[in-house]
């Protein structure tokens, strides 16, 4: 009893230290939960994930709007909210906050996702989005 | 001589800053006796807005822009607000139930109809009771108060929209609208707010 809650606080101490460790975790969860959807499913696609990214498309408002508007093109720099306020890099390779709480990842694509897409994303694609900014070097 | 020299000059020293401390005192005392009805003990009366902050509030609404003040809207227009999230000015800002909740109180008790400040009411004054405004800066106040400054001002790249009261009042988030600290930034040195 007592050794699991010491291994257990071992465990956090090192996802704290080490937050790469956390955003493989969520990448993984991602993928059991796409497998459990999906029989077919096999893995997650980093150039699709870039494709989500770089799309641009026209809001039934009519603005152009992509993930780049507020994120910038380049997901190692800092972007912009529509209330001009900062928003720290999404790629966990200068920020490696990104994708390592699981609630704020599913908020924040729920949001985003809408604002973007005009729809909320699926498993595949959360995926593959993750994947891909893991993947910027 | 010497000695009744010093105490003459304390005494003097004690009225002329007791004069400047107490000042406009019958307006300061007027605030703070007002907020005694309501839910909010922390006023800070030299500013125009009580001074007020939820944990919640902070961690979720200043991710994309700044900290408002509960004080410049009344009840009804924060539950408004917060019923309608998910077409946030444009964009989805929802969130979990229990911490939408949460702020909600947190906004509507620090209202502008609930706690009188000197700014919120005088904008609270410009509102029509049966209208449930959304934008700060679609008041009539805060146009009265801004009508200077051209729309174009607010495109600059540093400031964006009225939204972003800080770009201009640096102490927005403590309250201090107050016209003395006004600096409205050129392009060149842009004050985005950090976080």
């Amino acid at each position: 009893m007592k050794m699991t809650i010491i291994l257990k606080l071992v465990f956090l101490i090192i996802m704290a230290k080490n937050p790469a460790l956390a955003n493989e975790t969520i990448l993984k969860d991602f993928e059991a939960l796409a497998k459990s959807s999906d029989a077919k499913f096999i893995k997650f696609n980093i150039s699709a994930g870039e494709k989500i990214f770089r799309t641009e498309r026209i809001h039934s408002k009519g603005d152009k709007i992509s993930c780049m508007t507020c994120h910038t093109p380049d997901p190692k720099k800092t972007g912009l909210t529509r209330a001009n306020k900062v928003i720290e890099p999404i790629a966990p390779v200068v920020n490696p906050e990104r994708f390592t709480d699981m609630i704020k990842v599913n908020k924040w694509f729920k949001r985003n996702c809408n604002d973007v897409l005009e729809r909320e994303c699926t498993i595949q694609e959360k995926g593959d989005f993750i994947a891909y900014m893991m993947s910027v070097k | 001589m010497s000695y009744l020299k010093w105490p003459v000059l304390i005494l003097a020293i004690s009225i002329l800053s007791i004069n400047t401390l107490w000042g406009d005192d019958d307006e300061e005392e007027q605030y703070e006796n007002r907020s005694k009805n309501g839910t909010v003990t922390k006023l800070n009366t030299r500013y125009d807005f009580a001074v007020v902050t939820n944990s919640q509030f902070k961690a979720e609404c200043t991710s994309c822009h700044m900290a408002y003040l509960p004080g410049m809207l009344p009840a009804r227009s924060w539950t408004k607000m917060m019923d309608t999230l998910n077409d946030h000015f444009g964009e989805n800002a929802e969130l979990d139930v229990k911490v939408k909740n949460e702020i909600t109180d947190f906004l509507t008790k620090n209202s502008s109809d609930k706690v009188h400040t000197k700014r919120g009411d005088k904008i609270l004054a410009t509102i029509n009771p049966k209208e449930t405004v959304l934008r700060i800066s679609s008041t009539e106040y805060f146009k009265r108060k801004h009508d200077e400054i051209s729309p174009n001002i607010y495109k600059r790249k540093s400031i964006g929209s009225p939204a972003n009261c800080l770009a201009c009042h640096g102490g927005a988030e403590r309250g201090d609208f107050s016209e003395d600290s006004v600096l409205i930034p050129k392009d060149k040195t842009p004050t985005i707010m950090k976080k």
